[in-house]
């Protein structure tokens, strides 16, 4: 079994570069990065705040703050991850906001350990994007996704779909290694168990079924 | 090896990183562990599934909107100080 392929984002050397441009007074190497990465920070925004407008305005705040701050940045982290622990911070500012009552964080609910024993093994269909025209698939990846403990889901956004590693993942939220590593297998595996139950192969109905 | 024992290790086993001696044990077991074999195989699903169709994509309206406000946010910023 092959194993997964980590997302590319971005060129580590060119944002450096374009760092450097934007801190020297180039505006046009900040939008540049601005344009690599604001997809991603749009992605992760709703993700943690669950809400378009809040995302909308964490992507605007998210890279004002780099602008204003870009000469604290020390080039010993990504560009990229620097940002994301950035618009990861701008996101439960608003989340707060909107919740106006105790501290939320990245820590809510995830003490339970319920989903760690798979339930669900029966294999999927062949290509479960197939069963589903690409709107009703995505509104099942959204609907899943949004089940999961903010703490699950939020280690999973970043390390398996934005492309992080595990220490740029603690990095950009305060987490230890082996929490992420602990958050990132739960979260795995209650994707995997709640998408069973769209994509698992159907029994019977003519074919080699037996 | 016990189930258990490989459900702890999937992920290290998912992202290639496990030395080649467990690895060797994590694919004896699922030689002959059905179970783990699927649930090893839809888990590898589910992180490409959702690498391949991400949900709340920008929509190229918006993304103009938001990239001409940042900038012009950024130019106002630069000259204040
Ligand atoms: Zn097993």
């Amino acid at each position: 079994m092959g194993t997964i392929q980590t997302n590319v984002t971005g060129d580590t050397g060119e944002d450096l570069a374009l760092v450097q441009a934007a801190r020297e007074g180039d505006i046009g190497a900040f939008e540049q990065l601005l344009k690599r990465y604001d997809r991603n920070v749009f992605r992760i925004a709703n993700h943690i705040t669950q809400n378009r407008e809040d995302a909308e305005d964490v992507v605007q705040d998210a890279f004002l703050k780099a602008y204003q701050k870009l000469d604290q940045f020390q080039g010993n982290s990504k560009f990229y991850t620097w940002l994301v622990r950035i618009a990861v911070n701008e996101a439960l500012m608003k989340l707060r906001k909107r919740k106006a009552s105790k501290t939320v964080s990245i820590d809510e609910d995830v003490e339970t350990d319920d989903g760690f024993v798979p339930r669900e093994v029966t294999d999927w269909s062949p290509n479960p994007e197939q069963l589903y025209k690409q709107a009703e698939l995505s509104d099942i990846l959204e609907k899943t996704i949004q089940g999961l403990p903010s703490g699950f889901r939020t280690v999973f956004v970043l390390r398996d779909v934005e492309g992080l590693s595990t220490e740029e993942t603690a990095d950009a939220l305060g987490l230890s290694i082996p929490a992420v590593k602990s958050r990132l297998l739960r979260a795995r595996l209650q994707l995997r168990e709640r998408l069973s139950r769209h994509f698992k192969k159907k029994k019977s109905n003519g074919d080699n079924a037996q | 090896m016990k189930c258990s024992k490989f459900l702890n290790e999937l992920n290290d086993f998912l992202d290639g990183s496990l030395d080649s001696s467990l690895k060797a044990e994590l694919e004896e077991h699922l030689t002959w562990c059905h179970n783990c074999h699927v649930v090893c195989n839809t888990t590898k699903k589910t992180i490409e599934i959702y690498r391949e169709n991400q949900v709340y994509e920008l929509p190229d309206t918006l993304r103009v909107k938001l990239q001409t406000a940042i900038i012009s946010k950024c130019k106002s910023s630069k000259s204040k100080d």
